[in-house]
C-alpha cells in the first residue's frame, strides 16, 4: 500500500469466495415478457453525441417553441396561479377539463371536424392517447396496420402491447389505397383481424408526405368495407406551408376514426397536452383507461393551455410558426438539391418537420450513422421507423429546430458522409447486407433531443 | 523517507462526455466516479470536454482531474497531454502509454514480445484495400487468420464496429461497419474458450485484482450485452483454473508494464480449451458504469471503488510533487 493511500480506506477484507455470479440486475427474471427489446443500444448511444452543439442534429423532433411570446404567457400563468391557484393545482376529471375540451373542438373545426366536447378525452400528449386506444383494442398478437414507414413512438407503443405490426406501402402521395385493402385481405384470410389502422396522414412522420384527398376517401372506403376502425394522428395538421389546412379524415367519418391531437407542435411540448376524439362508447373506455393510468391528466397544463387558447393570439403563433418550418425546409430542401442530387433521393413535405431520404443502393444508414457523427451531423436510421427491420437504405432528417444556416452546414456535412460511405461500399462490393441487421432495438433519439 | 503527510485530493474534477463515440458510456463512469467521490468526502465537480474546459480548469483548479473519457481524444493521450500542459495532476496513464495502449495492433505486438499470447491478426487501412482491391486483400486475409474472426477498429472501445464473422461472405459488410468507427480495422482470429477481464491496479506497485469472467446471454460481449442490466452474466472470481487465473493475471500485469501504464488498467483476455491465456486489448480509462467489469473486480478484491480512485488521486498528486521536486538530470 503507498504511503499516500491512509489505510482505512483500502481495508484488507477477503475476497469473496470463487465463482460469485451476477448479472448485476437482480429483477432479471422477473421481468413481464413485453420488456424484452428494451436494450441499450449503440444508435441511442450515438444520439447522446447528437445533443452537443459542435454537432449539427438533423435527427431529433424537438419543436421550435423560441419564438412564443414567453412573457405574456408568464403573466398569464401568474395570474392563473393567484386567482385559481387551488383549482388548477388540484385533481381534476379524468376525461379533462371541461372549457378545454370545447377549445379543443374549436380548435378541430379549423380541419373540418364537427365534434361534441363530451366525445374529447384530453391525455398527456397525443403519444398517451395512442397508448390508451391500443390499451382497450389490443391483446398480445393482435394485428395493427400502419404506414412503411411509421411513426417510432407508435411502433413503441405497439411493441409494448405486444401486437403484431402489418406496414403497408406509402408513396409520395401517402398511403397506398390498393396495399391497404391487399393487407385487410390477406389478414382477414389468415384469421387475424386487423384492430385498427394506425395513420399520420398529414405531413406523416417520418415519410414527410400527405395523403391526398382522393386517398382519404378511398382509405376510409376500405376501412368501411372490411370493418376496421382507423386511428388518424394528427400533431402537424395545422403547420402546412400553403393554403388552408388540409381536411381530417375524422371530418368525414365520425364513427370509424379515433382522432388523435396535439398542443406539442402548436404551442408547447413540455406541457403534455393532447386529446382524443373518439366514438361514444370508445370514449368511455379511454376515460376509465385514463383514470387508471393517470388519475386524471395534469390539471395545471390544461389550465395552462387553455388560458393560452383565450388570452393570446395562438393562431397567429401558429402562422409564425408555419413560416418559421417553412423556411427551414426551404433551406434543406435546397440544400440536398445542391449536395446529393445525383446521389439520393428525399421527399418534400408540404408541412410538418421531416424530409425522408433513400440512399443509394447498398449504401445502409444505420451502419453510417458513426461516421456522420464523427462528421458531427446526426439523422435517424430508417430501420427504426420499421417494426420488421427494414429501412437500411432510409434516413429521416428533420428540419424542424436548427436554424437554416445548421441546416445547410449540417446537409453539406451528410453528404461529404455518404461520399465517403459510397467509396467505402464500392470498394468492398455493392449491395452489402449490414452487419448490424436482424437486431431491432430502440433506434431513436429520446424526446428532449433536438 | 519522506515523512511529510500524505497529500488527499479535497477537490477533484471528473471529466465526462467528450464528443467520442462514448459519450454516453463515459457520462454514466462519471457519474458513477463523481458519486463514489463524494462518498468519500471529495468535492467533485463533473465537466463535459469541450471549447470552454481549460478557462473551467483555469478558473478554479482542481486539486486533481480523473480523465472519464472513453474513446479518442479521452484515452489517444491528447487530452492528458493537455492536462500536462496546464500542470494539472491526473488519474491514470501518461500520454506516451496512452497512444501505445489506445491502438489495439500496436498494444498487441508489444505485449506479443514478452512472451504473452495475442490472437493472429492484421491491422490495415481502408486506403490498401481501395488501392489494392478489396477482394484480394480479404483473400489473403482469410487465407492468413482463417475463419471465424473478429473485425473491430484498431481504436476504440465499448465493441463499437466490431463483428464476428463466421463466413466469408459476411467479412465486407464487417469491414464496412468497422471503418464507420475508425480508419484502420484490426482483423483477427477469434479465439474460442471463456472471456475473462483483469483489472491491474498499481498502488503503487501494479498487482492483478480477481478475474472477471463474462457471459453475455447471445454469446457476443457487445454494446448491448455490456450495458443493459442482466443481458451478461459476470462471474468473479472468473471459473478457470488457478493456473489459468495466475496466467490472467501475469499477462494483465505485463500488459500494464509493458506498455508503461500507472494506476489503473483492464486487460480484456480470452482463456482457451487448453487453459491457455490469450490477450486481446488494454484499457486505459475502463468503463465505471452500472455493469462495468472494473467495480466487480474492485469490489472482489475486498476495496472500496471510491477510496481507490481518491487514493489514485492523491498518487496523481504525489507523483506532481516528486517531480517538481526531483533534481534535474542532466
Amino acid at each position: 500500500m503507498p504511503a499516500d493511500m491512509p489505510a482505512d480506506h483500502v481495508a484488507a477484507v477477503p475476497a469473496r469466495r470463487a465463482g460469485h455470479r451476477t448479472r448485476l440486475d437482480s429483477y432479471v427474471d422477473r421481468y413481464a415478457l413485453r420488456t424484452k427489446g428494451m436494450t441499450s443500444s449503440e444508435i441511442r448511444a450515438l444520439f447522446a453525441v447528437a445533443s452537443r452543439p459542435e454537432v449539427v442534429s438533423l435527427a431529433g423532433g424537438m419543436p421550435s417553441i423560441a419564438g412564443l411570446p414567453l412573457a405574456a404567457v408568464a403573466e398569464s400563468v401568474s395570474r392563473l396561479l393567484a386567482t385559481q391557484g387551488a383549482t388548477v393545482l388540484q385533481y381534476g376529471s379524468g376525461q379533462g377539463d371541461p372549457r378545454l375540451r370545447e377549445q379543443i373542438c374549436t380548435v378541430m373545426a379549423l380541419e373540418g371536424i364537427q365534434a361534441h366536447p363530451d366525445d374529447v378525452v384530453v391525455t398527456v400528449g397525443s403519444q398517451q392517447g395512442l397508448d390508451l386506444v391500443t390499451r382497450i383494442f389490443c391483446d398480445p398478437g393482435d394485428v395493427v396496420v400502419c404506414e412503411a414507414p411509421s411513426y417510432v413512438g407508435a411502433l413503441g407503443v405497439f411493441r409494448a402491447y405486444q401486437c403484431e405490426v402489418v406496414h403497408v406501402e406509402m408513396d409520395d402521395h401517402g398511403l397506398v389505397p390498393e396495399a391497404l385493402r391487399q393487407a385487410l385481405a390477406t389478414a382477414a384470410a389468415h384469421g387475424t383481424p386487423v384492430k385498427f389502422v394506425y395513420s399520420v396522414p398529414t405531413y406523416h412522420n417520418p415519410g414527410g408526405v400527405t395523403l391526398t384527398e382522393q386517398r382519404r376517401a378511398e382509405v376510409l372506403d376500405i376501412c368501411a368495407e372490411h370493418d376496421v376502425l382507423l386511428v388518424e394522428d394528427n400533431p402537424y395538421g395545422l403547420l402546412g406551408f400553403t393554403g388552408e389546412p388540409m381536411r381530417a379524415m375524422r371530418a368525414d367519418e365520425s364513427e370509424r376514426v379515433v382522432y388523435l391531437g396535439s398542443f406539442s407542435k402548436t404551442f408547447a411540448p413540455g406541457l403534455r397536452i393532447g386529446w382524443v376524439l373518439a366514438p361514444h362508447a370508445v370514449r368511455e373506455k379511454l376515460v376509465l383507461a385514463q383514470e387508471s393510468a393517470t388519475l386524471c391528466p395534469p390539471t395545471f397544463s390544461q389550465a395552462v393551455v387553455s388560458t393560452y387558447l383565450a388570452e393570446h393570439d395562438w393562431q397567429g403563433q401558429v402562422k409564425n410558426f408555419r413560416e418559421l418550418y417553412r423556411e427551414r425546409r426551404d433551406a434543406m430542401l435546397a440544400a440536398l438539391d445542391e449536395h446529393l442530387v445525383d446521389t439520393a433521393t428525399w421527399t418534400r413535405p408540404d408541412g410538418g418537420f421531416y424530409v425522408w431520404l433513400t440512399l443509394p443502393e447498398g449504401l445502409d444508414a444505420k451502419a453510417m450513422l458513426p461516421r456522420a457523427v464523427t462528421a458531427r451531423v446526426a439523422y435517424v436510421p430508417g430501420t427504426a421507423f420499421y417494426a420488421d427491420g427494414f429501412g437500411t437504405r432510409h434516413l429521416r432528417l428533420s428540419y424542424c429546430y436548427p436554424s437554416p444556416a445548421r441546416i445547410r452546414e449540417g446537409v453539406r456535412r451528410f453528404a461529404g458522409v455518404v461520399a465517403a460511405e459510397l467509396e467505402l461500399r464500392e470498394t468492398f462490393g455493392a449491395a452489402l447486407p449490414s452487419a448490424a441487421a436482424g437486431r431491432h432495438t430502440y433506434e431513436s433519439p429520446g424526446p428532449d433531443q433536438s | 523517507m519522506d515523512e511529510s503527510p500524505a497529500p488527499w485530493p479535497r477537490r477533484v474534477v471528473v471529466l465526462a462526455g467528450g464528443l467520442s463515440h462514448e459519450r454516453d458510456v463515459s457520462l454514466q463512469s462519471g457519474r458513477r466516479v463523481g458519486e463514489l467521490l463524494r462518498h468519500q468526502g471529495v468535492d467533485v465537480q463533473i465537466l463535459d470536454v469541450g471549447a470552454d474546459l481549460l478557462d473551467n480548469l483555469h478558473s478554479d483548479p482542481p486539486d486533481c482531474v480523473i480523465p472519464m473519457l472513453h474513446g479518442e481524444t479521452g484515452e489517444n493521450g491528447a487530452l492528458r497531454e493537455v492536462l500536462g500542459l496546464v500542470d494539472l495532476p491526473y488519474v491514470g496513464a501518461l500520454p506516451p502509454a496512452c497512444r501505445l495502449a489506445f491502438d489495439k495492433p500496436v498494444a498487441k505486438s508489444l505485449v506479443a514480445r514478452t512472451g504473452v499470447r495475442t490472437p493472429r491478426s492484421m491491422a490495415l487501412p481502408a486506403e490498401t484495400f481501395r488501392e489494392l482491391g478489396a477482394a484480394a486483400v480479404m483473400t489473403a486475409m482469410l487465407a492468413r487468420i482463417g475463419l471465424p474472426l473478429v473485425v473491430k477498429p484498431a481504436r476504440g472501445g465499448s465493441a463499437l464496429g466490431c463483428t464476428v464473422v463466421r463466413a466469408a461472405d459476411d467479412l465486407p459488410a464487417a469491414m464496412v461497419a468497422s471503418f464507420a468507427y475508425d480508419g484502420v480495422a484490426l482483423v483477427e482470429e477469434l479465439i474460442a474458450g471463456t472471456e475473462v477481464a483483469v483489472t491491474v491496479l498499481a498502488d503503487p506497485n501494479p498487482r492483478a485484482l480477481p478475474p472477471v469472467e463474462i457471459r453475455p446471454d447471445g454469446g457476443a460481449y457487445d454494446y448491448a450485452a455490456r450495458y443493459t442490466a442482466g443481458a451478461t452474466e459476470f462471474v468473479v472470481p472468473a471459473e478457470i483454473s488457478a493456473r489459468a487465473e495466475a496466467a490472467c493475471a501475469r499477462a494483465a500485469v505485463t500488459a500494464h508494464e509493458t506498455l508503461g501504464l500507472r494506476h489503473l488498467s483492464r486487460s480484456d483476455l480470452m482463456v482457451d480449451a487448453d487453459d491457455e491465456v490469450w490477450f486481446l486489448e488494454v484499457n486505459v480509462a475502463p468503463g465505471l458504469t452500472e455493469t462495468s467489469l472494473v467495480p466487480l473486480a474492485v469490489e472482489a478484491a475486498g476495496l472500496n471503488l471510491g477510496a481507490v480512485y481518491a487514493g489514485l488521486a492523491a498518487a496523481a498528486m504525489r507523483s506532481r510533487i516528486d517531480m517538481s521536486t526531483k533534481p534535474p538530470v542532466d
